[in-house]
């Protein structure tokens, strides 16, 4: 039963088509993944999702509810942190849930969370790359969303910090329930984290294939299973690498 | 749930370990304590005629003398004019730069009209100014927030406009009602511009009161400039000079702590941050 259903018709950048026909489902508990070509629209696409782009033609619904902008159901981590340097990291996390004094105990454990215990009154400027996009995956995981957007999160870290976050997003995900949309370029992170993986035409139109993981969890880097869908993967794109 | 202590990056030290350093305060009075003294010698020698550039001892008497004979009055009536201008001046710049800023509407009355009266130099005001409210208190006023209106509209417009889209996103993804997006994100991402302009405004409002004061006054520090003048008194322009710049500076210190602790957040460099 999907839980997240995604119709874009058409969305253009002046007159220039980015999106066609392309029609997208995430279950409930699901991690999916949107690869594809540079431009291909896929960071569009989440900003359909969220919301934050609305001057399309799009369906968006969310257990089976249209959304028409920016839902509570809906948490999104950019490629960049994006966290405010004027506040403290605990304000940036409760950020979302308005002038309230938020609970220090829900931020503090959302801290553990994410594996930054004590951070509490930092300034991001004091922050590392990692560490700042710790806090905000905990910010897009405060209001306690359904779906979590993410475009290409870990894009900007070193490798160390990558598979750390990589795991921290798969525990996370699992153990909330949480359905995923994760926009990467990233093919073995792609394997490494989904259920599904979505495979983007450098054109618009539908996606071009929609392939199962179906590896168990937790997954061990490296493994034959993860390697063998990465070739199957990269096969639909050697079309792209010929042209 | 376990606590930790949390160890943070120190700032970097802004004095190395070698080399030797003065303290700031002191090397930032070296230059002037080198050209006063050669002043000093200068005229002393014969070098420079007194009676036109009078020594720094002789400025530094003529303000000992002058402090007996209501220099404070002239320094606190100057004072009043500027901060009673720049209150007003600054306080409609900061009104309609928002304005501008946050409602398309008002931005394509306002902003064309405000952008021309810019471009008229604010002295060629005086004469209209002087014509509509006559020689008292409020052309000078009036003039004073001319020159500090502009500086302030300028920072407000320039730094709503210029505040991250992304950032502006985050605000939107939360769904925050105008009211909230500006108090929350556009006006904290706005403040370096405005209180830039602040500081602009504050600067320019003390010029403005020195042309204020030359063309009509009876008291204040512009009237001594004149007095000095006209009595061929080059010691007491001189005098009047220091005494604002020593005021000029301090206002200066005061919004630059004033900025400081409202942007104590800003990453900026200890070497090339705001702090002059």
């Amino acid at each position: 039963m999907s839980f997240l259903e995604i119709a874009v018709e058409d969305k253009r950048f002046g007159g220039r088509q980015v999106l066609r026909d392309l029609r997208l489902s995430v279950r409930a508990g699901e991690i999916v993944s949107l690869l594809g070509a540079s431009g291909c629209g896929k960071s569009t696409l989440l900003a359909i999702v969220a919301g934050l782009d609305r001057d399309c033609t799009a369906r968006v619904r969310l257990d089976g509810r249209e959304l028409h902008g920016p839902d509570a159901g809906i948490g999104f981590v950019f490629q960049e942190p994006r966290l405010f340097p004027w506040l403290t990291v605990a304000d940036n996390i409760s950020f979302g849930a308005g002038l309230r004094n938020a609970p220090a105990q829900a931020v503090e454990a959302l801290l553990e969370e994410v594996g930054l215990p004590g951070y509490g009154q930092a300034l991001p400027k004091q922050l590392s790359g990692g560490q700042a996009q710790r806090v905000a995956i905990a910010r897009g995981l405060y209001t306690r969303p359904r779906v979590l957007l993410l475009d290409e999160p870990f894009s900007a870290v070193d490798a160390i910090t990558r598979m750390k976050l990589q795991d921290l997003l798969a525990r996370v995900a699992a153990e909330r329930g949480l359905s995923v949309l994760l926009v990467t370029h990233d093919v073995d992170e792609a394997v490494q984290l989904s259920d599904r993986v979505a495979l983007l035409e450098r054109q618009p139109g539908p996606a071009r294939a929609v392939l199962p993981v179906g590896l168990p969890r937790p997954r061990a880097r490296g493994g034959a299973g993860a390697a063998l869908l990465k070739r199957q993967i990269l096969a639909h794109f050697e079309v792209d690498l010929a042209a | 749930m376990t606590a930790r202590v949390l160890d943070l990056p120190r700032a970097a030290k802004r004095d190395g370990a070698g080399g030797l350093r003065l303290p700031r305060a002191l090397l930032a009075a070296l230059l002037p304590a080198v050209l006063l003294a050669g002043l000093e010698a200068a005229v002393r020698a014969g070098a420079v005629p007194a009676n036109l550039m009078p020594p720094p001892s002789e400025v530094a008497r003529t303000i000992i003398y002058l402090a007996g004979q209501g220099l404070a009055g002239h320094a606190a009536a100057s004072t009043l004019r500027v901060a009673l201008g720049f209150l007003g001046g600054a306080g409609a710049g900061l009104l309609l730069g928002a304005t501008v800023a946050l409602h398309r509407g008002a931005r394509g009355l306002l902003d064309p009209s405000l952008q021309a009266l810019r471009a008229i130099p604010s002295l060629a005001w005086v004469p209209l100014l002087l014509l509509w409210f006559g020689i008292d208190e409020l052309p000078k006023l009036v003039l004073i927030g001319i020159g500090a209106f502009f500086p302030v509209y300028t920072g407000v417009t320039s730094g709503f406009a210029g505040v991250d889209r992304k950032l502006v996103e985050v605000g939107l993804l939360y769904r925050l009602p105008p009211p909230v997006l500006v108090g929350r994100v556009l006006l904290p991402a706005a403040l370096p511009a405005i209180l830039t302009g602040l500081r602009n405004g504050l600067s320019l409002a003390w010029m403005f009161m020195v042309a204020a004061e030359l063309i009509a006054a009876s008291r204040g520090l512009g009237y001594l400039l004149s007095d000095g003048r006209e009595t061929s008194r080059a010691d007491i322009v001189l005098a009047a000079i220091v005494l604002l710049a020593v005021l000029g500076k301090l206002s200066d210190m005061a919004m630059l702590a004033l900025e400081r602790r409202l942007l104590a957040w800003r990453d900026t460099h200890p070497e090339t941050g705001a702090r002059t």
